[in-house]
């Protein structure tokens, strides 16, 4: 049984309130013991426990992203649940909660459970957020009760809102009574066809279709009606890329009414405006759009006051030819694993003073918190033993060529960023070394 | 204990396997995924014309004195300028007009030229614009000439092949050769031909141009939009809400919105028509009767509201729709003359296009 001492790093984990120079024991693939530095050198001699050196890094519990597209099953050519799980050890993250707009839609205890096998090789834990409805096509609920049981985590049409009032209100109470959060992708599609970037002068000059702020606010409004009117404790909304000011304005009020609505913002959302998409840049082109400064900021201000609850990437691996076509025609998305720690890092904590324990909260103890990842996002003792070991100062440049997905769309590359991954480690296994 | 400080990770005690070896304890080996290359782009061609934008206002009157030279030469030394030189015409729209002005341009400077429309080729197959653009390019072209049914396609193909590119129209976009042939229409209405050889900041000042009608569609109103105030010239679009959204106003300086067709036509020095792209409505409702009757110039109104204004259209005319024919074909009318000078600024930026070195150096985007 292997152990592994994690001797001399400053340790910051949120969940336990702890942010100082800690030693960390990993046995078995859990915590073992946290204590002052050096106090655990006898324990770890005992148990002849390899030792990793941490002088100089920050050791925090593992990343937790509750947004990935792994294209498995089905669109491998993307990327597999291998190469996105390596990705996101690259990144510093120990669990990745995987959308269900996989070929075929995941909508079924079955492949839920196929995305957890062995066989997909995955580095990291996945944990499948299921589908909301069957084959996501917004008609008729799937069966919650059964998608838990084999382990997912909440439910999502993700890639298109759930837009019938009437089926996110049932989708809202079985998700309550299953115990699962709904996850929203906001978007009013009825506003939003042929549009491909954020709607306004922008959009205008370059003669694209734009999205509008409302398109997205007016879906959070409509679904915090429904939570209001569905009246059950356990219900749980969660908004997912909220994109603009007007729907995070909406979420606050709905918090302010005691409600349990949730949002999570990706990294590429508080780092670029539409200014981005520049000479249509298909790089640019993601959905929800990029907004523009004023949305970007009220962003920022959500993640310093706490009205934002996690950050998620909404990594969207593109192949290189679906990518290099007209703008109006190249899919939406971007990578986001590899890069979200260093985005957050420089936006979040080097330019608006977020403390690194509030940077850790919203890239791991928070996420897991959101979907109940027992045992993640924490360093408690007992907990799973995802660490990530990263210098918080040490600066790298993000290459998309050597990118460990199997895609390279991604608006970063070339990025000088803050938070060099050193090693990271998922349930006691180290899966990522960045010096090696 | 030794604190070990050369190595991140060491055992203690030593492994009894060496330290390569150590991965076998975790879960699974870290895979790697095959390396594809990087986004190849190449840097824009400076010889390319793809958007006003990029349009400065010196570079304006070389492209104008050029116009000049060229349409002031001998048919027999023109037709030596771009003797043998490879110009393709890839055409993903029909289009008579712009098609035809580019390639009779090309011809009376003695180039060859290729037409590649998007029926009767393998575009019609599925054949990406960057295949597309490469092919055309191992096939010795030195110049494409793109019209495209989407927005920035132009850019698309300058980064894949390199080539100057001179878009002749992406989707709802520009139509940057139309603002340089309509300026140039202009200048000579209002100046005479010996103005129109260059221009400054203030060539337009005090001027008014209203384009009207169906903006949100129109890629000549953006490019006239973001071109004219560069030489001191007020646009007033004007148009009812569903064809002219509030934001096209922050276009670029120089540039407000005026509803009233009369009220705009009143302050009018040059007033441009038009056409409602009903193929591109998609899912808008428009009342083309009511239409009609508030934004169609007719004899009268333009008599009543504006007596001495230049009227343009880019055409096609829909006569009878937006225009009447008794204006179309009118004393204040430049339609026929707009046709004139788009022949002489398409000698002009196919010249510029094959005369202009590449950058000499790829310079590498990079960003912070
Ligand atoms: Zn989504």
């Amino acid at each position: 049984m292997s152990s592994i001492l994690i001797r001399g790093g400053h340790l910051i984990d949120p969940a336990s309130n702890l942010d100082a120079r800690r030693d960390l024991l990993l046995s078995a693939g859990r915590v073992a013991a946290v204590d002052a530095p050096g106090k655990l050198d006898a324990l770890a001699a005992r148990e002849h426990a390899e030792i990793l050196n941490a002088k100089g890094l920050i050791v925090a519990p593992g990343l937790v992203d509750i947004h990935v597209h792994l294209r498995e099953p089905g669109q491998s050519h993307k990327e597999t649940i291998a190469t996105g799980t390596a990705a996101a050890a690259a990144g510093g993250f120990t669990s990745v909660c995987a959308m269900p707009n996989t070929t075929p839609v995941n909508d079924s205890a079955e492949t839920t459970r196929w995305m957890q096998s062995p066989d997909r090789g995955a580095v990291v834990r996945v944990f499948p957020i299921a589908a909301a409805t069957r084959g996501s096509l917004g008609e008729a609920i799937t069966e919650y009760g059964a998608l838990k049981a084999a382990g997912a985590v909440a439910v999502s049409d993700d890639g298109k809102p759930i837009l019938h009032d009437a089926i996110m209100h049932q989708s809202l109470a079985a998700a309550a009574r299953a115990g699962l959060p709904v996850i929203q992708h906001a978007e009013d599609t009825r506003q939003t066809q042929g549009a491909t970037m954020n709607a306004g002068a922008m959009a205008f000059r370059l003669g694209l279709r734009g999205m509008p702020a409302e398109a997205e606010s007016g879906i959070v409004e409509r679904d915090i009606q429904l939570l209001a009117g569905l009246q059950d404790s356990r219900a749980h909304l969660h908004i997912a890329h909220l994109s603009t000011a007007k729907a995070l304005e909406a979420v606050r009020r709905a918090n302010r009414n005691g409600l349990r609505v949730t949002c999570e913002v990706a990294p590429h959302h508080f780092a670029l405006t539409e200014e981005a998409v520049g000479q249509y840049d298909s790089h640019a082109r993601m959905n929800p759009p990029l907004r523009v400064q004023s949305d970007r900021a009220a962003l920022i201000q959500g993640l310093l006051d706490g009205s934002v609850d996690a950050i998620a990437t909404d990594h969207a691996p593109h192949c290189v030819h679906e990518k290099e076509q007209e703008f109006e025609r190249t899919p939406n998305g971007v990578l986001g694993l590899e890069t979200a720690l260093g985005l957050a890092l420089q936006v979040l904590h080097q330019k608006h003073s977020l403390p690194l324990s509030r940077v850790i909260a919203l890239l791991s103890t928070q996420p897991a918190q959101l979907l109940h990842l027992t045992g993640r996002g924490s360093l408690a003792v007992g907990s799973f033993a995802d660490v990530v070991l990263f210098d918080a100062t040490a600066t790298w440049t993000y290459c998309a060529a050597a990118s460990k997905s199997k895609s390279r769309n991604t608006p970063f590359d070339g990025w000088t960023l803050p938070g060099k991954v050193h090693t990271t480690l998922s349930e006691g296994h180290v899966v990522y070394e960045g010096n090696s | 204990m030794k604190k070990k400080s050369a190595s991140l990770r060491t055992a203690q005690p030593r492994p009894q396997r060496a330290r390569g070896a150590s991965s076998k304890t975790t879960r699974a080996s870290v895979p790697t995924a095959p390396h594809a290359l990087p986004l190849h782009k190449a840097p824009i061609h400076p010889g390319s014309i793809l958007s006003s934008t990029q349009l400065t206002v010196e570079g304006v009157s070389k492209i104008l004195a050029l116009a000049s030279d060229l349409e002031s030469e001998a048919v027999r030394t023109r037709e030596l300028r771009l003797h043998k030189r490879r110009v393709s015409l890839l055409f993903y729209e029909s289009s008579t007009r712009t098609r035809t002005s580019f390639e009779l341009a090309a011809k009376s400077l003695g180039a060859d030229t290729v037409l590649v429309s998007a029926l009767s080729s393998s575009i019609e197959k599925g054949e990406s614009l960057k295949d597309t653009g490469i092919t055309l390019r191992s096939l010795g072209a030195e110049c494409i000439i793109l019209r495209h049914p989407s927005s920035g396609a132009p850019y698309l193909l300058a980064q894949a092949t390199g080539l100057p590119i001179l878009n002749a129209g992406d989707g709802i976009h520009e139509h940057p050769s139309q603002a340089l042939l309509d300026l140039r229409t202009i200048l000579y209405r209002c100046f005479g031909a010996k103005q129109a050889r260059s221009v400054t900041e203030k060539s337009l000042r005090g001027m008014t141009i209203a384009i009207v009608g169906d903006i949100f569609h129109s890629r000549v109103a953006r490019s006239n939009a973001l071109l004219l105030p560069k030489l001191g010239a007020r646009v007033l679009f004007c148009g009812p809400q569903p064809l002219l959204p509030e934001h096209a106003a922050d276009i670029g300086p120089g540039v407000s919105i005026e509803r009233d067709f009369d009220r705009a036509l009143q302050q009018a020095d040059v007033v441009m028509m038009l056409r409602v792209q009903q193929e591109r409505l998609s899912g808008l409702q428009l009342d083309l009767e009511n239409y009609t009757r508030r934004y169609q110039l007719d004899a009268a109104r333009l008599a009543a509201q504006a007596p001495r204004a230049l009227v343009l259209h880019p055409g096609p005319i829909i006569r009878g729709m937006e225009i009447t024919s008794e204006v179309a074909d009118g004393p204040q009318s430049a339609i026929e003359e707009q046709v004139h000078h788009g022949l002489a600024i398409r000698m002009a930026l196919l010249t510029r296009a094959l005369e202009t070195p590449a950058t000499p150096s790829a310079r590498k985007k990079t960003r912070r």
